[in-house]
């Protein structure tokens, strides 16, 4: 299952919307092992295409070398289909090669580019298999609402916060 | 001579789940031969072999510092002590309607 926090959820269907009729692509990164995508990074699709999308590959080094230095992963892989479902199509499959990511896929045909739902659908991609999974959309995520001090019960220590970069 | 390669997620199977490796040549090609020696199979997963020889598959980008290999001369690439190599397989798909066919006749 993708738990996902409702902001990225919507900021993908923007982006999706924004880039429409071309594919729209992007990753959401996250700890690595959180399974949580944390850190919304919407890339350029290099090939400006309909029907095809491939991150830049100076883009994709220093969206790595990023991660690396965060100490994240791609928790989500997602792009647009703009004129087909939001199911991985024969490419998809082949060229999946995250074996550890969400692969979300929003659809915008039929003007849901304007107006109108938009289909978000997530999926792992292993080994050209594809496994549909069932995506929750979450206000926030769970350890936010527990890190908040609840009533009757003590404050935790102050921690010192970690400086964001 | 020490070229440090980082390995992607899909390829640490073949390098007991190590992100990093050490590996020796003078070329981007060397490093490939030298990596296929220590983790056999790697090499087919990075390099297809096509009319003009060997060469590094279309969805695999190769960085020698930085840099696009496809840039710089290829599997031809100069690598010394010290450099660093990063695979990376690209993040690219599509609906791809080309590859669908034509709609049926009505």
């Amino acid at each position: 299952m993708l738990i996902i926090d409702r902001a990225t959820h919507d900021a993908i269907i923007e982006h999706a919307r924004r880039d429409h009729p071309d594919e729209a692509c992007g990753v959401v990164a996250g700890p690595i092992g959180s399974d949580r995508p944390a850190r919304h990074v919407p890339m350029l699709n290099a090939a400006m295409s309909p029907t095809f999308y491939e991150f830049d590959s100076g883009d994709l080094l220093r969206l790595y070398r990023e991660m690396d230095d965060n100490d994240e992963e791609p928790v989500v892989i997602y792009h647009s289909h703009t004129a087909t479902e939001a199911y991985p199509s024969r490419t998809d499959i082949n060229l999946a090669q995250e074996p550890n990511a969400h692969y979300v896929l929003v659809s915008t045909r039929d003007g849901a580019h304007e107006s109108g739902p938009v289909d978000f659908r997530s999926y792992r991609i292993v080994d050209g298999e594809v496994t549909e999974e069932e995506v929750t959309v979450v206000e926030r995520y769970e350890d936010e609402q527990i890190s908040r001090p609840r009533p009757g019960t003590p404050a935790a220590p102050p921690e010192q916060k970690k400086a964001v970069s | 001579m020490a070229i440090e390669v980082r390995i992607p997620t899909i390829l640490r199977p073949y390098t007991g789940g190590e992100r990093a490796v050490e590996s020796s040549g003078s070329t981007v090609g060397e490093v490939v031969e030298q990596l296929e020696a220590d983790h056999t199979g790697i090499k087919e997963r990075l390099l297809e072999d096509s009319a003009d020889g060997w060469a590094v598959r279309r969805f695999v980008n190769v960085y020698v510092n930085d840099e696009d290999i496809r840039f710089t001369g290829g599997l031809d690439t100069a690598v010394s002590d010290g450099d660093t190599i990063v695979i990376l397989p690209a993040v690219a798909g599509g609906a791809d309607l080309a590859a669908q066919g034509p709609a049926p006749l009505p």
